[in-house]
């Protein structure tokens, strides 16, 4: 019986353990892509501000309310703005930002093909 | 075929040329644009949402209150988020003792991260303007309403927020929530 105790015990820790774990690691991830508006250019994760240190234990609340991640993250958005995140949804005022790259991309790969294709000629 | 080559490479200078000076003017009206704009992010203050639903500890007491409790209808409120070793709150202090006269508006303060003897003297020192006021001991009420500093101040009406000011009250600012409680 004594050993039954102990096991169910063990396993109760267990359990709190990896479930208290996943809280952290998520916890971690959110603030890691939220931007602190005070020192702005530092994450939430890494800056230890009044409004950075309340704002975590706003998202370790939430995460034991249940909440999910984007769920957080639209809460935040409807509070302090888009600018929050750090991973920017595509929209009218951002698509500059996602697509740039990515024609800078395929006008250096065009380049790059075309002066082969020359050098080979 | 040396004519040919000749031929090209003037083509690609006739290209190349262009797109330089049009990829250079566009980088650097980007900067330019850039340069007047304040890099520092301020979040909205014009805003008709509604206000946060939380439950929250009146200062110095046990008592704990919703936010339906707090605010009623047709009634105007400001919320004043404030704090003893705030200096621009010091600043804004006699605009909110000014407000209080105001007899249709009721003045909630928002004690933020605060120890309750060094309120106690801040408002023996200068007067309390507040009708109630609530205890915010971990900065977690002042982030369900969207502030991220002291002092910030909210004007509610009906469940909404109808004004937000972030930073110390001003002359004009004051105007403003006087003519906004008729």
């Amino acid at each position: 019986m004594k050993i039954l105790n102990l096991l169910v015990i063990i396993i109760f820790l267990f359990n709190f353990n990896v479930s208290n774990a996943k809280d952290r690691n998520l916890n971690s991830k959110i603030t890691k892509n939220l931007r602190c508006l005070i020192c702005q250019g530092q994450s939430i994760h890494d800056s230890d501000t009044e409004f950075a240190n309340s704002l975590k234990l706003v998202v370790e609340k939430k995460i034991t309310e249940g909440m999910s991640e984007n769920e957080i993250y639209e809460f935040l958005k409807t509070k302090y703005g888009e600018w929050i995140l750090y991973d920017p949804a595509l929209n009218q005022k951002t698509y500059i930002l996602w697509l740039l790259p990515l024609l800078l991309f395929l006008i250096g790969g065009a380049i790059i093909f075309k002066n082969l294709k020359i050098k080979k000629n | 075929m040396g004519c040919s080559a000749f031929s090209k490479k003037n083509m690609k200078n006739k290209i190349l040329l262009p797109f330089a000076i049009v990829s250079f003017l566009f980088i650097f009206f980007i900067l330019y644009v850039g340069l007047n704009r304040s890099n520092i992010y301020i979040p909205e203050t014009v805003i008709n949402e509604k206000i946060p639903t939380f439950k929250v500890k009146v200062f110095n007491s046990e008592k704990e209150l919703s936010s339906i409790e707090i605010f009623k209808n047709d009634i105007y409120y400001l919320l004043n988020i404030w704090a003893s070793w705030c200096i621009p709150c010091r600043d804004e202090h006699p605009y909110l003792m000014e407000l209080k006269k105001n007899k249709k508006l009721k003045i909630v303060g928002l004690n933020y991260k605060d120890k309750v003897k060094n309120a106690n003297n801040f408002l023996n020192e200068l007067n309390n303007p507040y009708t109630l006021i609530l205890s915010d001991t971990d900065g977690t009420i002042a982030i369900e309403w969207g502030a991220y500093g002291v002092p910030e101040t909210f004007l509610v009406y009906n469940g909404k927020i109808i004004k937000k000011i972030i930073g110390p009250m001003n002359n004009n600012l004051f105007k403003e929530i006087e003519s906004a409680v008729k």
